[in-house]
Parts: C-alpha cells; sequence; structure tokens
C-alpha cells in the first residue's frame, strides 16, 4: 500500500515540506530549496537558495526582487515530470496569473496535488486550471463562502465601460493588483473592442512589459505619470489600488475611483472599502475560484482528502464532510488576508 | 427589477451630488413605463408593502440554506438582505457551471402583485421572484419590499434628476405639481417627455418656497431702504402649510410632507390657505432654542407627552393663496394686506403674524442687527415691498442678514480624506480647545477654506500625524484654527458637553501658539441653551 502523503508532506512552520525531496512549496522565510506555485508576494518570497518555478513565474520574480530572486533559479515547464530525491514534481495549468502552476508530487505511489492560488474560469493571460485527481489536494479558500459567486467578466467590463460613457468628463482611476488583474483588465478590455491608448501608472509598467514579452498583447499602453490634465479627461487609468489616495492622484481631472477584485462581491465588505478609499465603481473581478468553483474542484477530484489553506477553512471543510468527504483545516502561517493580490 | 437593482447598487457607491443625478436621470431616460414610475415612488418613500417584513424574509432562506453556511455567510456579510441574495440557491450551482438565465420580473408586476397579495400569499411570491432573479436583482428586490434603501437619494434629488428629463422644466416646476401625483406618476412623465399636459396641482396644494440671499452690510448702502419691509429672521425651520377642504398638511424646504409629526399644529387651523413661515418650538410666548426644536423632527408619528413638552408654533412670513386666489404674482405689500386680515380669522394662537421691523435708514437696521441676540433670532430678512413670490432665489427681492458669527480658536486634532476630488487630501477636521490642561473635541468642520490652504493644510497634517486609524489620522497638537458657527448648545452626545451650529474653519492661525487657544469654560459662557 502507498504511504499516505500525511507520512512525506508536511506542515511546518514555513510552509508545507515534502522530506524525501527536501523542499518547500511556498514557504516563508529563506530556504534552501522552494518550489514556488505562482509571483505574487505572498507565494513567492525573495531569497531562497534554489528556486524551482515556471520560467514564466522566475521571470516575474526577476522584475520584482532583482539579485534577490533565487541564487540558482531552475525553470520547469507545464507537464515536464522532473525528479527530486525520489519525488516525481510536475507543474500543471492553475488559471490564476501568468505562470501560475498547481504543484503535483508523486512519491512511492500516491500524489497530492497542491493548488497554489487558482481558478475555473478562463483567463486570457493564462492557460486554464486542469484538474488531476490525487490523495491529496491542498487547496487555497479565499473566497470559500457561498457568498461569493463571481459574475461573468464581461458584464463587469461592461460596467466600467458604460461608466466611462456616462462621465465624459472625469478620468476613471481603476484599482488593479500589479501582477495578474492588471494585465486580465486590459485584456478583458481589448476583447470587449476597447482600442484606445490605456494609461498606466509607473508601478505597473515592467510587469505589463513582461507580459508582452511572453507573447500578451496588450494593446497601446501609455504613461499616466507626466499626461497632461486635459489629455486625461475621459480615459481610463489602471493604478495600484490605493492610488486614489495617494498625492499622485491629484494629476487626474475629477478622478471616478474602481477598483477590480473579488472582494467586490459583497456590497457590504466593498462599502467599506469605498468609504476608505473612495472607490465609486466596485468591479468583481477576481483570480480566485469562488464557492462554485471551489465545490466544483472537489467534485472533480474524487479520490482526494481535502486539505484547505489560507481564507474561510470552515465553510468549505463544513460543505466537503456534509459530502462524505475526508477534509481538514491547514493553518499556514503568512498568507495575506485580504488586502493580498486578490 | 434589474434596472433599479442595478441602479440601486450603483448609486451606493456614488457619494456625490453630481454623480447621483447622472444616475438617476440616465433611469429615468432609458426605463419604460410604467416601471420608472414605481422606481421614483420607490426613492420617493411612496412605496409601503405592508407584509414584507425581515423576519419573512429570514425565514425563507433558512428553511433553504445549510445552517452552518447561513450563519458562517451572515456573520461575514453582516446584512440580511444582502446576504439573501447572495446565497439564495441559483440556478447555476447545477453541475454544468454554465451561467444561468434568468428571468427579470418588471418593477410592474412586483408592485402591482404585492399590493394585492395577502399576508400568506407573500412568501410563495417572493420565492418565485428570488429565483428568477440574479444575485444583484435580488439584492434590490429585498431593499424594495423592506423600504430600506439607503442609497443617499432625497426625495428632492431624485425630483432634481427628472427636471433634466426636460430642459425648461425646473425642480421648482416639478414639486409645484408633485403633491397631486400618485405612484406609477404616467401624467408626469408624459408631461416630461412632452406627450401629455402639464399635470394640475390642486389649488390649496403644496408650491415651491422663495428663498433669499445673504448680503453684506456694505451692499446694503446701494438701496433704498423705502423699498424694502424688515422682519426677524428666525431660528426655526421653513415650513409651508397648505390647508384645504380635506385638512391642511404641512412641507419642509425640501418639499417633504412633515404632516405626521405636527398634528397638534395642522388639525388648529381654521382657514383654507397656504402659508409661509417658521416652525418653532415655543414656551409661553417664548422662542426654545434650535435644539429643542429638533427633538420633534424626523419623526413619523409624535407622542402626547412631546407635543406637550415641546408645543409647536409658526411665525408666519406669507400668504401664497387665500382659499380662492393664487396670490403669488401680487406685490408683497399686497399679500401682506391680506395675510394681516386672514391673521384675524385664523383662529389660533399657535399662528403667530411675523411682525415688520420698522426702520427708517440701514444704520438704524445695522444696530438693531447687532442687538438682536435675543432667543430665538437669527437676523434680520429685508424683502422688496413689491416682490412678487417666486420659486427659488431670484438674485434682488429678497435677502437675509445675518448676525456676525461667534468665533472660537481651536486646536487641531484628527483629519480624515475627504470623498471624490478630495480623495486624495486631509479635509475634513476634528479640533478641540483645552480643558485643565487636555484637549476635547468640540466640533468638526470641512469647509471654510480655499483649495489652496487646503493644501497646506494636507501637508501640514501629512508632516504632523501621530498615529493612523484607516481614512483618519490623529496629529499633534501643534496648529491653531479660527473657528467660526452661528450659535452653541449644550449636548449630551458630545464629550465636552458642548456642539457648535454650522461650524466652519474661518482663518488657519500659522502664528498662534497652542497653548494660547480657547479653553471650554470660554466656550460654555456663549451656550444658548
Amino acid at each position: 500500500m502507498p504511504p499516505s502523503p500525511e507520512t512525506w508532506l508536511s506542515v511546518t512552520k514555513s510552509g508545507l515540506y515534502c522530506e524525501p525531496g527536501g523542499f518547500f512549496i511556498d514557504p516563508t522565510g529563506r530556504q534552501d530549496r522552494a518550489v514556488i506555485t505562482h509571483g505574487h508576494g505572498d507565494h513567492a518570497r525573495p531569497g531562497h537558495a534554489r528556486v524551482l518555478a515556471t520560467p514564466e513565474t522566475l521571470a516575474i520574480m526577476e522584475v520584482r526582487y532583482g539579485d534577490k530572486a533565487g541564487r540558482e533559479r531552475q525553470p520547469l515547464g507545464l507537464d515536464e515530470p522532473l525528479d527530486i530525491g525520489g519525488v516525481r514534481v510536475t507543474l500543471k495549468p492553475a488559471g490564476h496569473v501568468l505562470g501560475s502552476a498547481q504543484v503535483v508530487l508523486e512519491y512511492e505511489g500516491s500524489r497530492a496535488v497542491i493548488s497554489g492560488d487558482f481558478k475555473r474560469r478562463r483567463d486570457p493571460t493564462c492557460p486554464l486550471y486542469e484538474p488531476v485527481d490525487c490523495d491529496v489536494f491542498v487547496t487555497e479558500a479565499t473566497f470559500a463562502l457561498p457568498v461569493f459567486r463571481h459574475p461573468d467578466d464581461k458584464g463587469e467590463i461592461e460596467k466600467l465601460l458604460k461608466s466611462q460613457r456616462l462621465n465624459p468628463d472625469r478620468a476613471h482611476l481603476v484599482g488593479v493588483y500589479g501582477l495578474g488583474k492588471a494585465q486580465r483588465v486590459i485584456r478583458l478590455l481589448r476583447e470587449a473592442g476597447y482600442d484606445r491608448p490605456l494609461y498606466i501608472h509607473g508601478a505597473l509598467e515592467k510587469l505589463c512589459a513582461l507580459y508582452e514579452s511572453f507573447g500578451i498583447d496588450l494593446g497601446p499602453l501609455l504613461p499616466a505619470t507626466g499626461a497632461d490634465k486635459e489629455t486625461l479627461r475621459g480615459e481610463l487609468v489602471l493604478a495600484p489600488p490605493g492610488s486614489a489616495n495617494d498625492r499622485w492622484s491629484r494629476r487626474l481631472p475629477d478622478p471616478l475611483v474602481a477598483f477590480a477584485s473579488g472582494w467586490m462581491m459583497v456590497r457590504q465588505r466593498a462599502r467599506q472599502r469605498a468609504r476608505q478609499r473612495g472607490v465609486e465603481l466596485p468591479l468583481v473581478l477576481s483570480d480566485h475560484a469562488d464557492w462554485d468553483e471551489l465545490i466544483r474542484t472537489i467534485d472533480d477530484l474524487p479520490s482526494a482528502e481535502i486539505w484547505v489553506t489560507h481564507g474561510a477553512e470552515e465553510a468549505l471543510v463544513h460543505h466537503a464532510t456534509l459530502k462524505g468527504r475526508r477534509a481538514r483545516a491547514l493553518s499556514l502561517v503568512g498568507r495575506d488576508d485580504e488586502e493580498a493580490q486578490t | 427589477m434589474r434596472r433599479f437593482s442595478d441602479l440601486l447598487d450603483r448609486l451606493v457607491f456614488s457619494p456625490g451630488r453630481n454623480a447621483k443625478l447622472r444616475l438617476l436621470a440616465d433611469y429615468f431616460e432609458t426605463t419604460p413605463d410604467p416601471d420608472r414610475g414605481w422606481g421614483l415612488a420607490a426613492l420617493t418613500g411612496g412605496l409601503d408593502f405592508r407584509h414584507a417584513k425581515p423576519a419573512l424574509i429570514r425565514g425563507l432562506i433558512e428553511a433553504r440554506a445549510d445552517p452552518v453556511l447561513f450563519r458562517l455567510s451572515y456573520d461575514f456579510v453582516g446584512d440580511l438582505a444582502e446576504t439573501v441574495s447572495l446565497l439564495w440557491a441559483d440556478p447555476r450551482a447545477d453541475e454544468t457551471g454554465a451561467d444561468p438565465t434568468h428571468t427579470n420580473p418588471t418593477m410592474g408586476e412586483i408592485v402591482e402583485r404585492l399590493r394585492r397579495a395577502g399576508k400568506t400569499e407573500v412568501p410563495g411570491l417572493l420565492t418565485g421572484w428570488l429565483d428568477g432573479l440574479d444575485p444583484t436583482g435580488r439584492w434590490g428586490l429585498l431593499k424594495l419590499i423592506t423600504g430600506a434603501l439607503r442609497v443617499g437619494v432625497s426625495a428632492r434629488l431624485a425630483r432634481t434628476a427628472l427636471a433634466a428629463l426636460s430642459e425648461p422644466v425646473t425642480v421648482d416646476d416639478i414639486e409645484e405639481v408633485w403633491h397631486g401625483l400618485k405612484p406609477p406618476y404616467a401624467p408626469l412623465f408624459a408631461w416630461l417627455d412632452g406627450t401629455g399636459p402639464r399635470p394640475q396641482p390642486e389649488a390649496s396644494s403644496f408650491r415651491p418656497f422663495m428663498l433669499a440671499n445673504p448680503l453684506e452690510e456694505a451692499a446694503l448702502q446701494a438701496l433704498n431702504p423705502a423699498d424694502f419691509f424688515a422682519e426677524w429672521k428666525w431660528d426655526g425651520i421653513r415650513v409651508q402649510i397648505a390647508a384645504g377642504p380635506d385638512g391642511a398638511r404641512l412641507y419642509s424646504r425640501s418639499g417633504d410632507e412633515i404632516t405626521g409629526a405636527f398634528p397638534d399644529l395642522v388639525e388648529s387651523l381654521a382657514v383654507q390657505a397656504v402659508l409661509d413661515g417658521e416652525l418653532l418650538v415655543v414656551r409661553g410666548g417664548e422662542v426654545a432654542p434650535f435644539n429643542d426644536l429638533q427633538q420633534r423632527l424626523n419623526r413619523k408619528t409624535v407622542s402626547a407627552k412631546m407635543m406637550a413638552s415641546h408645543p409647536v408654533a409658526v411665525r408666519v412670513y406669507d400668504l401664497l393663496f387665500d382659499g380662492v386666489e393664487d396670490l403669488r404674482p401680487l406685490p408683497l405689500a399686497e399679500r401682506r394686506e391680506r395675510l394681516e386680515s386672514l391673521h384675524e380669522v385664523m383662529g389660533d394662537e399657535r399662528f403667530v403674524l411675523s411682525e415688520l421691523v420698522p426702520f427708517a435708514s440701514w444704520n438704524e437696521l445695522a444696530e438693531l442687527r447687532a442687538s438682536a441676540r435675543a432667543s430665538g433670532v437669527e437676523g434680520l430678512m429685508i424683502k422688496r415691498k413689491d416682490s412678487a413670490y417666486v420659486a427659488g432665489r431670484p438674485t434682488g427681492p429678497w435677502f437675509k442678514l445675518k448676525r456676525d458669527p461667534l468665533t472660537a480658536d481651536c486646536v487641531l486634532m484628527y483629519a480624515q480624506r475627504g470623498h471624490g476630488r478630495r480623495s486624495s487630501f486631509y479635509s475634513d477636521f476634528t479640533f478641540g480647545v483645552w480643558r485643565e490642561d487636555a484637549l476635547v473635541p468640540v466640533g468638526k468642520a470641512y469647509f471654510g477654506f480655499t483649495d489652496e490652504e487646503l493644501a497646506q493644510l494636507d501637508k501640514w497634517v501629512r508632516a504632523n500625524t501621530t498615529e493612523r486609524f484607516g481614512p483618519v489620522a490623529a496629529l499633534r497638537p501643534g496648529l491653531v484654527v479660527e473657528v467660526a458657527f452661528d450659535s452653541l448648545h449644550t449636548s449630551k452626545r458630545h464629550k465636552s458637553g458642548v456642539a457648535m451650529r454650522f461650524p466652519r474653519i474661518h482663518r488657519i492661525r500659522w502664528d498662534k501658539p497652542v497653548a494660547e487657544a480657547d479653553r471650554l469654560e470660554t466656550l460654555q459662557a456663549l451656550v444658548e441653551g
């Protein structure tokens, strides 16, 4: 009988550790060996000695961390198995952001899959999530409450374009996280037929250029900093969340602040944000699986015991248990809460 | 329903008045009848569904959702209507993951059927609609039927947006016809669309107010004193009493009916007329402070005890309709004569004629104004004797001479970032005065300064923040501002025990050491009640 993943995959205070392989997955602190699921700061941290990840994720880490991106960086493409100390490591698409991958670990006939962050819906900037049945599935749970059922992307983009038509004298300041959300919103706008130049905050420039270098066409982008105030009237400006409260935003004509995030699903929460940050137009665009996607994923992996991490663990464990599945909450430290890249 | 829900959804996140007006105007323009009329009724508080209560909605969701998931969700969301709208099992929960096709019952259908439905039919109707709608639609439906819209739209704002539908029509024109209309307001929309005649209000219905402009003393000298009447400006609220064959109604300056809170007043009026006046609390002939009146405002009903302890009266300024004729086009002097003779037959001591203040020169009037710190008097009004009663705030005929404001030197204690155009500025300030050797907050102000001064204040705040609580910055005591305010009252709700009326930042005292700011005792000496 193959050994249960519990005997070779353990939860440590630095994160998940694969003992026979001698590596961590998305660890905190500085580790000797780390497999990284994707480039967001709460998963990919600087200063590890040896890093294994997709070429895209490594490139993102280099943009963000420079010479602290990891001393030795080993790229591994999707679906290319690699043996590390008797553990077969395969990366599978997670559908979260460019380069994001699930980590599939196989050891002496048993299989564990670490999802990292994932979503199930189509994203024009990365390949679709692929379910891989397994003995243990370590899932994220950012939006694991049945109130999170994110609407169709197209409708949200339409909301933004409608608001732009209604307010031709104001600049729309769209708050987006720099990695993933920014580029996805740009692609969705292009798919909706929006071909005018988009203005971007300086903090987004490098990552947008990186996406372009991986073949994702973002269309005409112009720097918002330095643009004439009058020319920005009626235009869309993308910037990191919180820029509206920043003195930077004073260059914009009467900005109408939008914010693209899965948290915008819940009005009561979004209203708090609205008061604090002046958000007038919440856009429900999430790079994480919503409730329906999470439970569909559990259904798609019939053999798996479910380990739930970072988010609303209680509700998802409750649901899985009701369905007759084995499930438990992992307490992994170091995952940011609502302010993380969602 | 979907359109109305989308409108509410957008309004919730639009703090600015202009943004709200655009959204409302867009809704009224693009939504067909009678749906837009029902939407207008919901926004102006004209709908009430007796049988649809929060307890009923809670019962519906508890019967459908897993109790643990409901509890976790409700704890997270914190609002019942929203929790239910999100949690309501959606056709999308099937295995395909495809988007469901939602039905979209019209506002008309929902309102008509709910109004006719008996108590036992309501749960079935609601369930059917909740099943068919998408989450935003469900949320809007639940907000609509429980009447708790909370989207920051006053009835007047909704009517202002209506005026945008038809170029020459103003909000005052709409207010003039408004009170004769009923949801879903088909004749009103026909008139605004240019396909129907102007609705004819009843003779004794509400008429939009005429307002005055503030005037500096220096500008008075260009005017001829003989052309004007002067009256005391009372510190209450402007009201209109419209008494017709079926009783009297009371309206506030925003055109909202407030009869319900003042049955004692309207029952006693013996004439049919439309009167303009000031509502005050008066005890034994003495006008009570504004605070006393506030106790009686914003209530739907009022207790006998409250009516006895806070008796109200009206200082009558003007007569707009005498039961037969619309007097508004007549000169003020003529309306005044008719008002005086009508007053003799009014038969109620609660309606007191506003006395004319005799004066021969502006200097004499200025002296009177300076002495006018008597209870309940806010300043003086001067009105041209030949002025017709015109809706809105025309320039020229009426002026208000306010008495000079009081001022106090206060220390900035907290600053909060503003909204919209001011999102990146600390623009809302809490200030305090000394009590022994500590500062105690006495008020908040967010205007009175120029844009340039705002930028300077913002810079100072950023350099002197000691702690942050979300959008609020606690400040090192280091800057004195001269705060102007109209009056000071005792208040149990404020730690300092005093509350300012209409505070604004008058001057920034970059030069003044904080130790020299005012003390609480100085402010307490200015309290009026």
